[in-house]
């Protein structure tokens, strides 16, 4: 983004290595999510065991996060682009943190379906996985590059994400209907649908963040707005 | 608006200290001016009560209003505006030969207003935050003060002629911490009854006792709004880099 550098070079490396951070877990993140996804594709459970043990790699990341932003809020006083910074990687490290939970609990739905005969292939999950995983690429990319029309994409295109959960979420139940055997199974899934869902979810956040960042202009909520008290 | 600033040239001779300043202060708020060493802050306070003038070889143009009133235009004795648009300066000066009393009372008499001062004197020095820490030495010697305390006691003396304006020039810089602290709470308390206009190299203060800020740059006035939005998103990028420390 900016290309200019502070007076104080050493603020430059601090903040360098925040966004480097940050990049690290999104990245971490990403490849559990995808990870948690092929083991319940192809049905590999010591795959799905890893992704429970990576885990603890993206808490230690999103603890240096939290570190990294408290000694720059305390020692430098941020303001304007830098303050965004900062506050952008306060919240996003929760989101990135959130989907690091989501993908083990996806992992642990795998581990229990794979000890279970197939259901017939639900080709809607892997397209909402695979959807999933894009929104994600997307709003890390547009934290990198600062780029606000990637993350407006990205949040726009959270409603296909919303309507083929819902379409699924009727698939599933119908299986479970044509056959109590498919319960257990067909609900596991509505929870891996579920969780791909709220990770899309999350993904949307980081790119409102980004959009904040960048403009400096919140665009959360818009609905909501006009109840917000007027600053004194 | 209680100031109004139209067009404002100021020069030192042939340096062109400020260029076309244009900006307005509401009544009963706080303004901070920030920029680097030379931008012309101290200059554009100065022209607010008629000091620049004082010095010589300068020159200005441009109008500069208190209340509508220009104060440029016939009739107005600048000895009575700088009555109504006091200053408080970087350094503490109090009257060293005077006690804190006498300091306090001074333009009182200055302006020649006779009598008993001994009320105004208390409520000055309540109104400066300072009466607790001097009701009982009142006639002790003014520099018998931490450094602090004689900024304060400079405040009250501004105070004491009822001004409705106060042009603050670095006022804390000079002051550790805590005494900072207190001239930031005493801006914010002043300014139920007066407009101040705050000068500071300080910006975490500017952003702690200000309404607005404005920003000069090489004596252009290059960007002014409400202190949140100058520190959080500034519109443009000359103060964005001034305000992260990106200058020079």
């Amino acid at each position: 983004m900016a290309i200019k550098k502070h007076t104080d070079k050493t603020y430059d490396l601090e903040l360098d290595d925040l966004r480097h951070k940050l990049i690290q877990l999104g990245g971490k993140v990403e490849s559990e999510i995808a990870h948690s996804v092929r083991a319940l594709t192809e049905r590999d459970s010591d795959l799905a065991k890893q992704v429970l043990a990576a885990d603890r790699e993206v808490n230690r990341l999103e603890i240096s996060v939290d570190e990294t932003c408290r000694r720059l809020l305390a020692l430098r006083q941020p303001a304007a682009s830098d303050l965004r910074l900062i506050t952008t990687a306060l919240k996003i490290v929760v989101d990135l943190e959130r989907m690091g939970d989501l993908a083990v609990n996806i992992a642990e739905r795998a581990l229990d379906l794979n000890q279970s005969p197939p259901l017939p292939p639900v080709h809607d999950l892997t397209k909402l996985a695979q959807l999933c995983q894009d929104q994600l690429r997307a709003a890390l990319d547009a934290f990198v590059d600062g780029d606000v029309g990637k993350a407006e994409a990205v949040i726009k295109a959270d409603l296909l994400l919303d309507a083929l959960y819902h379409k699924l979420f009727n698939d599933l139940l119908s299986l479970m209907m044509e056959d109590p055997r498919n319960i257990r199974r067909a609900n596991n899934l509505l929870f891996v649908a579920k969780h791909l869902e709220r990770l899309g979810d999350h993904a949307t956040n980081v790119a409102e963040m980004v959009v904040y960042m960048v403009r400096g202009t919140d665009v959360r909520h818009p609905n909501s707005r006009e109840m917000l008290p007027k600053p004194a | 608006m209680k100031i109004d600033v139209q067009n404002l040239n100021a020069w030192f001779k042939d340096n062109h200290a400020l260029r076309g300043v244009t900006l307005a202060v509401p009544q009963n708020s706080v303004l901070a001016i920030i920029g680097p060493s030379g931008c012309g802050k101290s200059t554009f306070v100065r022209c607010l009560n008629r000091m620049h003038e004082l010095v010589p070889g300068s020159r200005q143009t441009g109008r500069v209003l208190v209340d509508g009133q220009d104060l440029h235009a016939r009739g107005v004795d600048p000895v009575d505006l700088r009555r109504r648009v006091g200053m408080v300066f970087q350094r503490p000066n109090p009257f060293p030969t005077m006690s804190i009393a006498e300091n306090v009372a001074a333009g009182l008499r200055l302006n020649g207003i006779p009598g008993n001062h001994d009320d105004l004197v208390e409520q000055s020095l309540r109104k400066a935050a300072l009466w607790d820490e001097v009701k009982d030495r009142l006639h002790h010697g003014a520099t018998s003060l931490s450094g602090g305390q004689q900024q304060r006691l400079c405040i009250a003396r501004s105070l004491a002629v009822g001004p409705e304006v106060l042009l603050m020039d670095e006022p804390a810089s000079a002051l550790d911490p805590i005494a900072t602290a207190k001239i930031e709470e005493l801006i914010r308390e002043l300014r139920e009854q007066l407009t101040i206009v705050i000068v500071t190299h300080n910006m975490q203060q500017a952003a702690r006792v200000s309404d607005a800020t404005a920003f000069f740059y090489m004596g252009e006035l290059v960007e002014h709004g409400p202190t949140e939005q100058i520190f959080t998103n500034p519109r443009e990028s000359r103060t964005e880099d001034y305000v992260t420390g990106k200058f020079g």
